[in-house]
């Protein structure tokens, strides 16, 4: 079970803004391993948004190294790393990113259509398949216009999902929700974390939403400056109950 | 990423947009409509501007008698009588580039009609003349074959003889006297108005060139041959054939001169040629511009299209599309624009061209050159414009693309 997913050593990462060089990462090293829920914090300004767009593969290491499921990122050209994040990555933006105007399967079935090897049937079903794992195999036909915030982030959960990767990778995922919707969506993360075996990093600056992760990191500066395991972690779905009203999400259940 | 792939993706983001596609197929349809309709309204006028150029009688050639000398004095060609029957049946049975040919002869003299008179002239002609000269009946019958064999005293009015003669009566069925000859009038000629040099081209009779050689003149000679060539283009063969027809004709030696004339409408066929000429240029430029302004009214959306969509660009670049895929989708979707939009514009293109036609009455000539040319070119015009767009596209930092606002 235990497989290294993430491993990273001495990262930093650097821009040139102008005459003056900002360090984003001062060196970090951490390691995920397969089936962790693992949430990373800090406050704004402390290289977050940075390592995640390394994580990502959106963006590579300045110096250091960073090999996700075993491959080096470092080595690999563009056109690469997008394969990379196709097969590899799943990813859920805080602004949801739905396209406008298409229905949530076809928003689901997106990352398929780049990736060569799935013909028309098996992407429709795998679409299918992934809205059935976020509950909303009822709404496949359902703009994001006529979804709540809570549901279009579910669409956008089950398109992370749809490609089969080794790693979910949410930045602010419940940033734009109410603490009740945001509830629901850790409810759904854990269930795939925990169900499913999932690996999950989450980045978030929200206290309360890492007490439902298996470890927590703390970016201060660039550097990590706490890496905890969660020994009590919280379920969300006991959280949800205990508050007054019933949910959507639990409500299939 | 395959080909079919592709063309979901292209088709699915265009659905998404459907005013903006229609938008920029906009640019395609008014390129290709307007160059069908503007080429094929132009070619309707150009024909219909030849036709009337024709109908002035552009090829129409003459022959007349020509000067010649004798003992010394050279003698006006009009006094010569070297034009008889022989020659028209000749003409009949050789020339292949002339369509009609008609005999004339003219008489001088006073038509009376009960109290009324008036001078005018006669000309005596076969039935083929009215073609020759592109004249037609406003009432009436022209006569036959068998009027002419038999001399007939029949004969058709120009409108100025109508105007001195029969004030106040249709003239169908009476009967004129000139030079002492009854005549039933049997048609009336529509009015021609004046030539070039300001005669009255209304103030005449026709009659069978039998009964005026016969019952007027008592000549076997005729004062012109009129033929017409089949047309403008082989008015120069025709001259050609005819002179060394009517030369056989008269067994004049090689070494004789003509002792007859042929003259054809020259300056006529020059105004015509000029004319389309002119009429070619205009249309070229018309469509050149329309094809321009379509062409930029598409790189304008795309371009825009291109910071609209930069979340989704981005978005597409985060789970896995490589900036080729990106470059890709753009140019099928400009591809499937200026194809859709150019199928629809040889629609409407075709439409408002009936439309004009049918309710302007002017005439309209849709030619498939234009249309293929202008389809093609109004394509072509959509991808070239929507490259450089597209290649924008493609180039955009994911990071960058997804957080942009």
């Amino acid at each position: 079970m235990s497989k290294k997913i993430l491993e990273i050593r001495e990262l930093k990462r650097e821009f040139i803004m102008g005459s003056e060089t900002v360090r984003a990462l001062k060196g970090i090293s951490f390691e995920v391993q397969t089936g962790e829920f693992v949430t990373i914090m800090g406050s704004s300004g402390s290289g977050k948004t940075t390592l995640l767009n390394i994580l990502g593969c959106l963006d590579k290491p300045s110096i250091g190294d960073y090999l996700l499921d075993g491959v080096d990122v470092k080595k690999l050209g563009r056109d690469e790393l997008a394969a990379l994040r196709n097969h590899k990555i799943g990813f859920v933006f805080q602004a949801y990113n739905l396209l406008p105007r298409t229905s949530a399967l076809e928003n689901v079935e997106l990352p398929l259509l780049y990736n060569k090897g799935i013909n028309a049937a098996e992407r429709r079903e795998r679409a299918i398949h992934a809205l059935e794992a976020v509950k909303l195999a009822d709404r496949s036909d359902h703009t994001p216009s006529q979804l709540s915030g809570g549901q279009q982030q579910r669409v956008a959960i089950a398109r992370a999902l749809v490609n089969e990767p080794v790693m979910i990778l949410a930045d602010e995922a419940t940033g734009n929700l109410d603490s009740r919707t945001s509830y629901e969506i850790m409810a759904l993360m854990q269930d795939l974390n925990v169900k499913q075996g999932k690996t999950i990093v989450f980045v978030t600056h929200e206290p309360d939403i890492a007490a439902f992760s298996s470890r927590t990191i703390l970016l201060r500066d660039g550097m990590i400056q706490k890496d905890t395991p969660n020994a009590n972690i919280k379920s969300a779905k006991e959280t949800l109950a205990a508050l007054p009203v019933s949910d959507d999400y639990l409500a299939h259940e | 990423m395959n080909i079919y792939n592709l063309l979901v993706i292209a088709v699915r983001a265009l659905q998404r947009n459907k005013l903006r596609a229609f938008l920029t197929m906009l640019g395609i349809i008014m390129g290709v409509a307007s160059v069908i309709a503007m080429v094929a309204i132009g070619q309707g006028s150009k024909q219909s501007i030849q036709a009337s150029l024709s109908n002035m009688g552009s090829n129409m050639i003459t022959v007349s008698p020509s000067s010649n000398l004798n003992g010394g004095v050279r003698i006006a060609g009009s006094s010569f009588q070297t034009l008889t029957s022989k020659d028209i049946v000749a003409l009949k049975a050789q020339a292949e580039y002339i369509t009609g040919v008609s005999p004339a002869v003219t008489a001088r003299g006073q038509a009376i009609y009960g109290a009324q008179n008036w001078p005018t002239s006669m000309s005596g002609v076969a039935p083929e003349y009215l073609d020759i000269r592109k004249l037609t009946l406003k009432d009436g019958i022209p006569f036959s074959d068998e009027e002419v064999q038999t001399s007939a005293k029949v004969c058709l009015i120009g409108q100025t003889v109508i105007d001195n003669l029969f004030p106040n009566e249709n003239p169908i069925g009476k009967v004129i006297r000139f030079g002492n000859i009854p005549f039933q009038i049997i048609g009336i000629l529509n009015p021609k108005g004046q030539n070039a040099f300001g005669q009255d081209q209304d103030d005449i009779l026709i009659a069978p060139y039998t009964t005026v050689q016969k019952r007027i003149l008592a000549s076997i000679y005729y004062s012109n041959i009129y033929a017409s060539a089949a047309n403008e283009t082989v008015t120069d063969a025709a001259t050609k054939e005819i002179t060394q027809i009517l030369r056989d004709s008269h067994r004049l030696r090689s070494d004789e001169d003509n002792d007859f004339q042929v003259r054809t409408q020259a300056e006529l066929i020059s105004t015509l040629s000029s004319t389309s000429g002119l009429l070619t240029v205009l249309l070229t430029v018309i469509a050149g511009i329309s094809l321009v302004i379509g062409g930029i009214g598409i790189m304008n959306i795309m371009y825009v299209s291109v910071t609209e969509r930069t979340r989704e660009i981005g978005l597409r670049m985060a789970i896995g599309a490589r900036g080729k895929d990106i470059l890709l989708q753009f140019l099928m979707e400009a591809v499937l624009i200026s194809i859709t939009g150019g199928v629809i514009g040889v629609l409407l293109g075709i439409v408002s061209c009936r439309l004009v036609t049918l309710i302007l009455s002017w005439p309209t000539i849709i030619s498939q050159g234009s249309v293929l040319l202008s389809f093609v070119v109004c394509a072509l015009t959509g991808i070239f414009f929507g490259y450089y767009p597209a290649q924008k596209a493609s180039r955009l930092d994911p990071i960058e693309a997804l957080r942009y606002e």
